[in-house]
């Protein structure tokens, strides 16, 4: 570990946040020209650790760039941070969604300067999360995050955007208060907050202050409203709905990314007995999830709303390659929550561009616009086609690898009706995608929208970096596969791979 | 050409219509718009390599005496220890077969398409379109991985939407292109579930693996019925078999190259490909083999009925399509690869062709409707004498190519099944019927349309006059068994006794007779006018409605299944349910909190008094509950 710069990622973008927010007198531009820099930089730098990443077999399981520092020594509490398999491809999702959404936000005039301050920290947090190997510091980056989400919403959003900012933040708080008792009765039992000892050697020599089944479902539960695992889900349809843009992206593309890596990281790492015992009862919600998730999207008339129904779908494949716990499920859930990100990210960028150059959102009010904005249509067609998981697309290799992993492992039983159900979710997917598509953009082209703008250059570039990553991992899976494997083998290794 | 084709061309015949597809959609679109030929001509010359690559293909396996090569491959997705996918090729007859089929007709259409799409503002995007869907085509015959034939299949139906939709501002149109999507879908279902009991069964998805477990028996005979089943099933939809049938029609709303190309000799093809290529799991499994029979024997009869009254010219030919396919999947349930493959063979070069004669047929009028056609004899004699030579071929008249496919079919389902036999001989009837209905109304009588009709020009003539040719010929390979042969076929069901040697038999004379009289009904009725079409349609009124109603299948899909049942029921409960209920309780917990607050709150009034009295309370309350239990 000679080159070593993930502490560089994480705090560069509040770093930036903070020279936005202290210096006087920057000009919007300015503003915007250094949030892209100190969100480009670490980019750029997950770039180089991804490919740094070993990937060699003998390195399964083994944290890489780490960094530990003596934090608060009476509770053992440690700074120690570093990325494996599983969470190296979140970092790179993270920073490369957090360069992204300045661009999104490049058209924002509503009181710049604390804007971009707000979607910096964002950034810094999540990847804070996604990088902590200590239960604390964990803890911490996971609840920092809910502050510039409820400014981002309740100043930038639409609708009833208030309401929706505070639904967040209460539910999101609700289930970390749970989580925090879980981090407390782990620490109370094994007088460790090191994720990784706590992973290897498990919870068997502790002197246990309660049983490892509630203190799995107290985890579970900040995990499972973030995911969002039915029926705690309805948070998620307000805030995607009134929150800007770029906040629908992150939110969409990596915070919720954090419930199903959490679930991994912790839930299955530290209590593989529980989660094996208590698998059925996830599969069966996720099956929900999938399919239930699917049927009231395709009833929604608002763009935005529709996208953020069928991340509830979507995100049951997380849930449904996690707790069928074989080692090509669990790889298929961590390749659907990176392929959810670019793939729902794409799509609520592209979906903010027809809001903002038409002015409506109600589907049954939109038609007819692939002729005006056909750049915007090929884009949102292409993002459509990957939501559907159609082959070529990150979508298709996520959700093969799910529904595969999830039909041959032997962890759970019945695992072969809950695959089999799951999916008629790509069928209602396709069926939701295509009707969108052919309300918005197919159809006689109507007159109230003759003169609207289709994407411009900028627009059009941020867009073509989401469809390149989506290509990408859809044609040559193993760019990703290989470093996800590394984390998941130790994982699936506890119920025989 | 007697070297060996070296592997890295072997790759090229995929990869040509690829790096044509990346050509035009990345540089020559966005850079070179006002400049539209190119693109027509960069696809053209593409798919013409693929084509001289595939003969050289044919001529190279030839040359080898196991008839297969294999190319080295690429690891793809691979977990040690749980999945091992590898992208490779295998090459046998079946496959260079279809590569040939494909090239050939997708060499014709793209030129034919210079003339039928000039003009037309989405021509780049055109041939966009059209070059990827020759990559996938030939990548779904060319790979030898199970995972891999599904990501080609999903990616030809994925072309096939956007070319049903390609005039996306027509709402018919749109619509087409999402029917077909979805119900070829809702057949993918049944594949994708056939990967997944196999790969459960057996851990891999490597074709000829899983060929070779099948003829050994490995696979519990429950499994593979199963799988079987499941990947018939992704066939059936692709193939548009009962009851999955209904998108085919209606995605003849798309420009018509498209039709010949897509939805008439390749991809609807693919189905009936499938099965062959995964024909040792069908074998093994008797049941799941008569399935794949008894639904082709029906789908044949059944799609012909409702060929015998459109109006359109396109939807008949689109009926006839889903027909013939049920005799392409009736062939391979009673006779096996090589009489299945063999129609698939011939008829996609006569239904190109019959598709091709309607779209210059429509290029010259500007309708599809048959009833403002009519005496095009005289001003299209390119088209009618390309069409007349297809209609012969498909209704099975000697010597050309329908006849010698058609045929082999039918003397296997007389070896295998009387019932089957029975409503083939119908369905023959009923082709030789509805096709030269067609030809009566479009070319004989007189012109009742208002547009001045002209010939084609040469570009959509010439590859007219290939396909006619091919028509005719292209049934000659088996005269005597050359082609079943290649598919490994030792034992004959059919005879093979060569050009002439054939008439010795009853069974083609039968065959030759029931075409004939149904050429001859059409006769009387559309071109003589001894019978009035009227008065019989009014005579078998009941009937009449059932076949121009489609047998109301539409409206029990779209309308009473989809929306009434779906749509408005069973989603619209769940979105209420959604809203109401578990957002209402969580919104009702909240309130519930917010109005505890609001009434405790009252407590905290501020007034010192107060709280003293409620300090006096609580040390008496535990004074007493100490004198009590204490």
């Amino acid at each position: 570990m000679d080159f070593n710069c993930l502490s560089i990622i994480i705090f560069l973008p509040v770093a930036g946040a903070i020279v936005i927010a202290m210096v006087p007198g920057l000009s919007a531009r300015l503003i915007r020209y250094i949030a892209a820099v100190f969100t480009f930089i670490p980019l750029v730098l997950s770039l180089v650790l991804f490919c740094a990443f070993d990937r060699s077999a003998g390195m399964a399981g083994a944290v890489q760039f780490q960094e530990m520092a003596a934090w608060i020594e009476p509770i053992n509490a440690d700074y120690h941070i570093g990325v494996d398999g599983l969470s190296m491809p979140l970092v790179l999702l993270t920073a490369l969604l957090g360069f992204l959404v300045v661009l999104i936000s490049w058209k924002v005039e509503l009181r710049v300067r604390e804007y971009f301050a707000w979607l910096l920290l964002l950034e810094t947090s999540i990847l804070g999360v996604f990088c902590s190997l200590d239960l604390l510091l964990f803890f911490i980056f996971w609840e920092i995050e809910v502050i510039p989400m409820y400014f981002l919403i309740s100043i930038w959003g639409a609708g009833r955007k208030e309401y929706s900012a505070i639904k967040y933040v209460i539910y999101t708080l609700f289930g970390s208060a749970l989580m925090l008792a879980g981090i407390l009765c782990i620490y109370f039992s094994t007088g460790s907050l090191d994720m990784i000892e706590l992973s290897q050697s498990g919870l068997a020599m502790a002197q246990m202050v309660i049983p490892a089944a509630p203190m799995f479902f107290l985890l579970l539960a900040g995990f499972a409203v973030k995911l969002p695992v039915f029926p705690l889900h309805t948070w998620l349809p307000d805030a995607h709905t009134d929150a800007p843009t770029a906040v629908s992206v992150v939110l969409a593309g990596t915070l919720i990314k954090m419930g199903g890596y959490g679930m991994i990281r912790i839930c299955l790492s530290i209590f593989p007995d529980s989660a094996q015992q208590y698998a059925p009862l996830l599969l069966a919600l996720a099956t929900i999830n999938i399919v239930y998730g699917a049927a009231v999207t395709l009833r929604q008339t608002d763009l935005k709303r529709l996208i953020a129904y069928s991340s509830i779908s979507h995100m049951g494949f997380v849930l449904l390659g996690i707790f069928a716990l074989g080692e090509l499920s669990l790889v298929g859930a961590s390749l659907q929550m990176f392929s959810h990100g670019i793939i729902t990210g794409l799509l609520f960028a592209v979906t903010g561009l027809v809001m903002h150059n038409t002015g409506e959102r109600n589907i049954g009010k939109l038609g007819g616009l692939g002729k005006q904005m056909p750049a915007i249509a090929a884009i949102f067609t292409i993002g459509g086609i990957a939501a559907m998981g159609v082959p070529a697309t990150s979508g298709f290799i996520a959700e093969i690898s799910v529904f595969l992993g999830a039909f041959v492992s032997k962890a759970v039983d019945g695992l072969h009706i809950y695959t089999i159900i799951s999916m008629l979710g790509i069928l209602l997917a396709a069926a939701y995608m295509l009707l969108l598509i052919q309300r918005v953009f197919l159809g006689p082209v109507l007159k109230k929208y003759s003169g609207v703008k289709d994407a411009d250059k900028l627009e059009f570039c941020y867009c073509a970096v989401f469809i390149i990553a989506i290509i990408l991992v859809g044609v040559y899976p193993m760019v990703l596969t290989d470093v996800i494997n590394s984390g998941i083998a130790p994982v699936a290794a506890f119920w025989g791979g | 050409m007697e070297a060996i084709i070296p592997n890295s061309l072997v790759w090229m015949i995929f990869l040509l219509p690829l790096i044509s597809f990346v050509l035009i959609a990345l540089f020559i679109k966005p850079f070179l718009n006002n400049s539209p030929r190119i693109s027509g001509y960069i696809t053209i010359s593409a798919v013409a390599g693929s084509l001289i690559l595939s003969l050289w293909l044919l001529t190279s396996l030839l040359n080898t005496p196991s008839h297969e090569l294999i190319i080295p491959d690429f690891n793809w997705l691979i977990i040690e220890g749980s999945i091992n996918i590898h992208l490779g090729l295998t090459i046998d007859m079946l496959t260079v077969i279809m590569c040939i089929v494909v090239t050939t007709v997708s060499l014709m259409v793209q030129i034919y398409s210079q003339g039928y799409m000039h003009g037309d503002p989405g021509y780049h995007r055109y041939y966009v379109y059209m070059s990827l869907f020759t990559t996938a085509m030939l990548g779904l015959v060319m790979v030898d991985n199970l995972l891999l034939m599904y990501v080609f299949w999903e990616l030809v139906g994925l072309c096939s939407y956007l070319l049903i939709g390609f005039w996306f501002h027509r709402p018919a149109a749109a619509r087409a292109a999402k029917k077909a999507f979805i119900v070829t879908r809702l057949g993918d279902f049944g594949f994708l579930a056939a990967i997944l009991v196999l790969f459960f069964s057996k851990g891999t998805l490597d074709v000829s693996q899983l060929h070779g477990y099948a003829v050994a028996g490995a696979i519990g005979s429950a499994t593979l019925t199963w799988a079987a089943i499941g990947i018939f099933l992704g066939a059936a939809g692709k193939s548009a078999q009962f009851p999955l049938h209904v998108w085919l029609p209606d995605a003849m709303e798309g420009p018509t190259p498209v039709s010949a190309l897509i939805h008439a000799a390749t991809m609807v093809a693919a189905g009936v490909f499938l099965v062959a290529r995964m024909f040792p799991l069908f074998e093994h499994s008797p049941e799941a083999l008569s399935i794949v029979a008894y639904i082709g024997g029906f789908t044949a009869i059944f799609a012909a009925t409702m060929g015998l009254v459109m109006n359109d010219i396109k939807r008949v030919l689109a009926y006839s399509t889903i027909s013939q396919l049920g005799y392409m999947m009736l062939g391979l349930g009673v006779g096996g690869v090589a009489i299945g493959i063999f129609h698939l063979f011939n008829h996609a070069f006569f239904k190109a062709l019959l598709f091709l004669g309607a779209g210059s047929v429509n290029h010259g009028t500007k309708t599809f409707d048959m009833r403002f056609m009519g005496g095009l004899r005289k001003v299209m004699p390119w088209t009618y004498a390309t069409f007349l030579i297809a209609s012969l071929s498909i209704a099975g008249i000697w010597p050309l190519a329908g006849f010698w496919s058609k045929d082999e079919i039918l003397a296997s389902a007389l070896s295998e099944n009387t019932l089957l036999f029975v409503l083939s001989m119908i369905t023959v009837f009923m082709t030789a019927f509805y096709m030269f209905r067609v030809v009566f109304m479009t070319f004989g009588g007189e012109y009742r349309g208002s547009e001045k009709p002209h010939e084609s020009p040469p570009v959509m003539v010439v590859p007219m006059v290939v396909l006619a040719v091919l028509a005719v010929v292209s049934g000659w390979f088996n005269a005597t068994g050359g082609f079943s042969h290649l598919l490994g076929h030792g034992e004959s069901h059919s005879f093979t006794e060569g050009f002439f040697g054939i008439l010795s038999h009853p069974l083609p004379w039968i065959s030759l007779a029931m075409a004939g009289s149904g050429i001859l009904l059409a006769y009387a009725m559309y071109s003589a006018k001894w019978i009035s079409p009227h008065r019989i349609a009014w005579f078998f009124r009941s009937l009449y409605v059932l076949f121009s109603k489609k047998y109301w299948m539409d409206e029990l899909y779209e309308d009473a299944i989809g929306q009434r049942l779906l749509s408005d029921r069973l989603f619209a409960g769940m979105k209420l349910l959604d809203s109401k209920v578990i957002d209402g309780a969580v919104n009702g917990v909240a309130d519930t909190v917010v109005d505890i607050g609001n009434s405790v709150r009252r407590a905290q009034s501020g007034q010192l008094q107060l709280y003293g009295l409620f300090i006096i309370l609580g040390v008496l309350a535990i004074v007493i509950s100490l004198l009590i239990w204490g």
